[in-house]
């Protein structure tokens, strides 16, 4: 597979026994130049990351393609400041353009805006608490919290958004990743604040098993 | 030939569901949203639907778009990203009427949108009762995040093609890719050959 960039997926097929396929689209979690790894949310109800997360094992094939998209993505060339707001598994691109960002060298200034439902739910726990010079990590707990939570406790908003994001006037550059009810809300939130609309890029996965 | 998934069963379909689902797409009943930027909200007041590059190049204001001849229809839909949607519902102005207005003899079309988007199509794929501007879904005024005021409707082709906020059509000699097709995406994007990517 050809080097990817940071912000790609992968498309992944499976095939039963009988001929019966499912294939879905996965993004990329590692950096450019990194082996290739990809970040599975398991969704109960859902076909392929069940199978991805519980029955896959070392020996198995499975179809790959990819990388694809070629918008969704950050070059050092593109420059910042980055902000990066992430909805759920929505963080997993967003992880990739980090750890680019982080073995460049890269000086960048970044503000992850991360919204997870709880703290068990938070993915690359250890890795946003420990985050690179320069990169700003603010985390916001929609359902539950733990007691001694110190950070945002309510769905991303306007207000949040205000005291989070880069002033328009910064020229950041914005990836928002998440479902959808998410991306509308933090991109027309930005655009609101004064972002171009050319400076927000989005990427939005349904409820239906992405 | 695929190589098999060890363990892999997957969920069966029923089997009408089969033969009207194009390959590797599954049914959703819900309506996913994707889009590459922020939904554009504009007032109706400025909103134009113009064809440029016709013998006589035309525009319609929304109400004048309005008194168009509208036609229902209700057709399956097929998003790139592998979701399909059944029987989905929408109201607007075949393109037909639109381009019969203009007078023509180009083959292909750029449409162009609020928010920049474009996406090319043949013209043949936009005539002939295939194709519409679709200003309602599902009985109601088409919601924003799914492209209204208007949206292209081209139910044959995957989703991307039928452009949410979609403004105009550039008809043009050439075929050029439009905002996706850029970005390595089919042409022309028909579900039934899975023309996804580029050299599908």
């Amino acid at each position: 597979m050809a080097g990817h960039r940071a912000g790609q997926h992968l498309d992944i097929r499976l095939t039963a026994d009988d001929g019966y396929r499912a294939e879905r689209s996965y993004s990329i979690a590692s950096a450019p130049g990194e082996p290739l790894a990809i970040t599975v949310e398991r969704l109960e109800d859902g076909e392929v990351s069940p199978y991805l997360t519980r029955e896959l094992r070392p020996g198995d094939k499975m179809e790959v393609r990819g990388p694809i998209g070629g918008y969704f993505v950050w070059e050092p060339a593109m420059g910042g400041p980055l902000l990066l707001a992430a909805g759920g598994s929505g963080i997993v691109p967003l992880r990739a353009i980090l750890r680019y960002r982080a073995n460049l060298g890269s000086q960048v200034p970044v503000r992850l805006l991360y919204s997870s439902r709880s703290w068990p739910d938070v993915i690359y726990r250890d890795e946003l608490s420990r985050p690179e010079a320069g990169v700003a990590v603010i985390q916001t707990l929609t359902r539950s919290h733990p007691d001694d939570w110190t950070g945002y406790t309510r769905r991303v908003d306007a207000a949040m958004l205000a005291e989070v994001a880069w002033p328009a006037a910064d020229g950041a550059l914005a990836y928002v990743c998440g479902p959808t009810s998410f991306v509308e809300s933090v991109a027309a939130g930005l655009v609101g604040l004064g972002y171009p609309a050319g400076r927000v890029r989005t990427e939005r996965f349904g409820a239906t098993g992405q | 030939m695929s190589p098999i998934s060890r363990g892999f069963h997957g969920r069966r379909r029923e089997a009408a569901d089969s033969a009207r689902l194009p390959p590797g797409q599954y049914l959703t009943h819900d309506f996913p949203v994707l889009s590459a930027g922020p939904t554009p909200h504009n007032a109706l007041a400025k909103w134009t639907f113009s064809i440029e590059g016709g013998r006589e190049p035309k525009s319609w204001t929304w109400p004048e778009f309005q008194a168009l001849p509208a036609e229902t229809v209700t057709v399956d839909i097929h998003c790139v990203t592998r979701w399909s949607k059944f029987d989905t519902s929408w109201r607007g102005v075949s393109l037909d009427v639109l381009l019969d207005a203009v007078g023509y003899d180009h083959p292909y079309a750029l449409a162009f949108c609020d928010g920049g988007y474009t996406t090319n199509l043949p013209v043949a794929d936009l005539t002939g009762g295939k194709a519409w501007v679709a200003f309602s879904y599902d009985g109601g005024p088409l919601p924003a995040e799914h492209g209204g005021p208007a949206r292209l409707l081209v139910p044959h082709l995957y989703f991307w093609k039928s452009a949410k906020w979609v403004r105009g059509l550039r008809l043009r000699d050439v075929d050029k890719p439009g905002f996706w097709e850029t970005y390595g995406y089919n042409m022309y994007g028909d579900p039934w050959r899975e023309q996804r990517y580029a050299g599908d």
